[in-house]
């Protein structure tokens, strides 16, 4: 009988459960895909989970996105969920992407500058044709061509700005900056904050909004300053020490975005900057949050607040993947409490109507 | 039952707990004000009863016996894995009978059979906030509460009159806790809204996506919005129920075919079992006679 058929029932969600790892392993004649795999060679993947699922681990993003069939949402969520279980021991000190050992760096807004332009292992000026040659495993390719680094430092196009005065300066918060994964995002949220959301935010999202600034949703003039990626060292002071040791390496990705500014009454025409720091490889998105972050400011620089990008509510709200996910896909629990008290308010409604038209029909 | 004793009791550990139970004292100091905590990660996804299982696990002992239900039932899927969860993580022991539990999880119904004051009702709540669809956002609805300015709801409820003839709200029914704050009883049919009134029962709400917690102490007054001459009306369909003949529980409709034909249950099945029980001794009573 169908009511019996509508209550789904442990045996339900057991039998659901085993056909998914069925279906994830797949064909058991083709092999198994090793977590290493993952982590070498769908590298990419692995840096987009560590940024959403914020946790920097390419074993367990790997993991993750293994035991989710390759759903990077699903893996992200994992890798959050893991996370939360973890003890806290402390706070870094905040990076010095200044000092990082550059893979790439690349500036728009200057044809050559101290420390030079380094292209890195990026698909720009690739021509997208598909390879069918990795169709077939093969040889691994010969080794791309290496010289030897020149030690020269590369001090962030920004600060270059900044000490001719043109880029604005940004204003120490003098206070500790909060910690989302601890305390609920409240309204209006500090710089630091804005700043956290975006660097865990879903970057199809992020993307979209960045987007939507340069097609005329916000007001912005933007360049990029200057993309770095490379490896930064994490220093943390443990208490019962008292000075700073060095705890590891991590990949990140850094934006800089120059905006123009054309001053308001307490400041001169300036060029003010977005900032995009993302966990791992993910200059997409580095450059979006700079987007995002600079559109966010729209409110203390006295620049109109119009657009989507620019509203702080709407972006800060919606951009966690998680968070979002969770809610949109809740839709499919059941919800027939709900729906029978609407289908009673509904046909209550029809037979006002009904009533209210029928005096009327029989007047000739 | 046997605990994964690879987890913390209840899977938060204690200063977590400790934190969300600070956030339901001062909840249940200010009845239907929304608080504010530091919501954690779960492992069960956001919207699916997040808020309700973290104030669960904060409020829960070893002693207590845990009941869960999802639209009323105990063994809708959603109702069985938070109750599989708690069981792998507390391996407390859980009930489906209403009068044994000591907590309720619930997500969109209350309970037919009258609670007690031995009991804890943990509501999970998708939008904390009554007045999101009125206003979106939160640094307005802050100020609006603060200044119990809720004019907006009442506008809001008139135009359903002047369009509709009648209040067009059905579920997620506005309510005003101690004649102060505008609480979301979260989407609840209105039918069970009186039940909130004066209930000896705790009553706990847990929203974890959106970070807030808010309480109802016992016996205390929860009224529905309504006007003078447009008096709240709860609804429920008008017929009874097909399994245990009940004419006073809120009923769920089943189609039974694609011609129209249908019948109506309990949608508390607790409720439902324990009447077909009562019948069935009666009936054997009366043979016996």
């Amino acid at each position: 009988m169908a009511y019996v058929a509508v209550k789904g029932g442990e045996r339900a969600i057991g039998n659901a459960h085993a056909w998914l790892a069925e279906t994830r392993r797949g064909d058991a004649a083709v092999l198994e895909l090793e977590v290493a795999q993952i982590g070498q060679q769908l590298g990419l993947a692995v840096d987009r989970v560590m940024a959403e699922g914020s946790c920097h681990d390419r074993g367990l993003a790997a993991l993750a996105i293994k035991q989710s069939k390759g759903d990077l949402i699903e893996a992200a969520f994992l890798l959050r969920a893991y996370r939360t279980t973890l003890p806290r021991f402390g706070y870094a000190e905040p990076l010095d992407t200044a000092a990082m050992l550059i893979r790439r760096r690349v500036s728009a807004t200057y044809k050559d500058l101290p420390g030079g332009q380094v292209l890195g292992p990026t698909f720009d000026y690739t021509h997208r044709l598909l390879d069918f040659a990795l169709a077939a495993a093969g040889e691994p390719p010969a080794p791309a061509p290496e010289v030897e680094a020149e030690d020269a430092v590369a001090p962030r196009v920004t600060e270059l700005l900044s000490r001719e005065g043109l880029m604005r300066r940004e204003k120490d918060a003098a206070q500790e900056p909060a910690d989302l994964t601890r305390q609920p995002l409240s309204f209006p949220a500090a710089r630091s904050t804005r700043l956290q959301n975006l660097a865990r935010g879903d970057e199809g999202f992020l993307l979209g909004l960045g987007y939507s600034t340069q097609r005329g949703y916000g007001n912005s003039h933007p360049f990029v300053g200057e993309i770095r990626q490379g490896s930064v060292t994490v220093c943390l002071t443990p208490p019962e020490l008292g000075f700073e040791i060095e705890i590891g390496e991590i990949e990140v990705t850094e934006c800089q975005m120059v905006n123009q500014f054309h001053g308001s009454r307490s400041e001169p025409p300036q060029f003010t900057r977005g900032y995009g720091l993302v966990l791992g490889h993910g200059e997409r998105k580095a450059m979006s949050m700079a987007l995002v972050d600079r559109a966010l400011m729209a409110g203390e620089l006295g620049e109109d607040r119009t657009a989507p990008a620019q509203d702080e509510e709407f972006v800060l709200l919606h951009s966690d993947n998680v968070e979002a996910t969770g809610f949109v896909e809740h839709l499919k629990l059941p919800h027939y409490v709900d729906f029978q008290s609407e289908l009673e308010v509904v046909r209550l409604m029809r037979a006002t109507v009904a009533s209210q038209a029928e005096p009327e029909q029989v007047e000739p | 039952m046997n605990r994964d004793e690879a987890y913390n009791f209840a899977y938060l550990d204690e200063n977590t707990k400790r934190m969300i139970r600070r956030a339901l004292l001062k909840a249940v100091a200010i009845p239907g004000h929304q608080v504010p905590f530091g919501a954690r990660e779960m492992p069960l996804p956001y919207g699916w009863g997040t808020g309700g299982i973290q104030v669960t696990a904060a409020v829960l002992g070893a002693a207590d016996v845990l009941k869960v239900i999802d639209q009323g039932a105990d063994d809708t899927t959603n109702a069985v894995s938070i109750r599989r969860f708690f069981n792998r993580v507390a391996g407390v022991e859980t009930t489906t009978h209403t009068g044994d539990a000591t907590i309720i999880q619930t997500r969109h119904r209350i309970p037919e059979a009258k609670l007690t004051e031995a009991q804890i009702l943990v509501y999970q709540v998708p939008m904390p906030e009554p007045l999101f669809r009125l206003e979106p956002r939160l640094a307005e609805t802050k100020r609006m509460h603060a200044l119990a300015d809720y004019g907006l709801m009442h506008v809001k409820l008139y135009e359903d009159i002047a369009r509709h003839g009648h209040i067009a709200t059905s579920y997620s029914y506005p309510v005003m806790v101690d004649g102060r704050y505008l609480m979301s009883p979260s989407p609840i049919p209105a039918f069970d809204n009186p039940k909130m009134d004066r209930m000896p029962a705790l009553q706990l709400f847990g929203a974890g996506r959106e970070k807030r917690i808010y309480a109802v102490p016992p016996y205390t007054e929860v009224r529905s919005l309504d006007f003078e001459d447009h008096p709240f009306r709860p609804h429920r369909a008008n017929a009874s129920c097909e399994l245990c003949g009940s004419r006073s529980s809120y009923l769920d409709e089943v189609v039974t075919d694609d011609r129209g034909g249908r019948m109506f249950v309990c949608s508390d099945t607790d409720y439902c079992e324990t009447r077909q029980e009562d019948l069935r001794t009666e009936n054997a009573k009366g043979e016996a006679a």
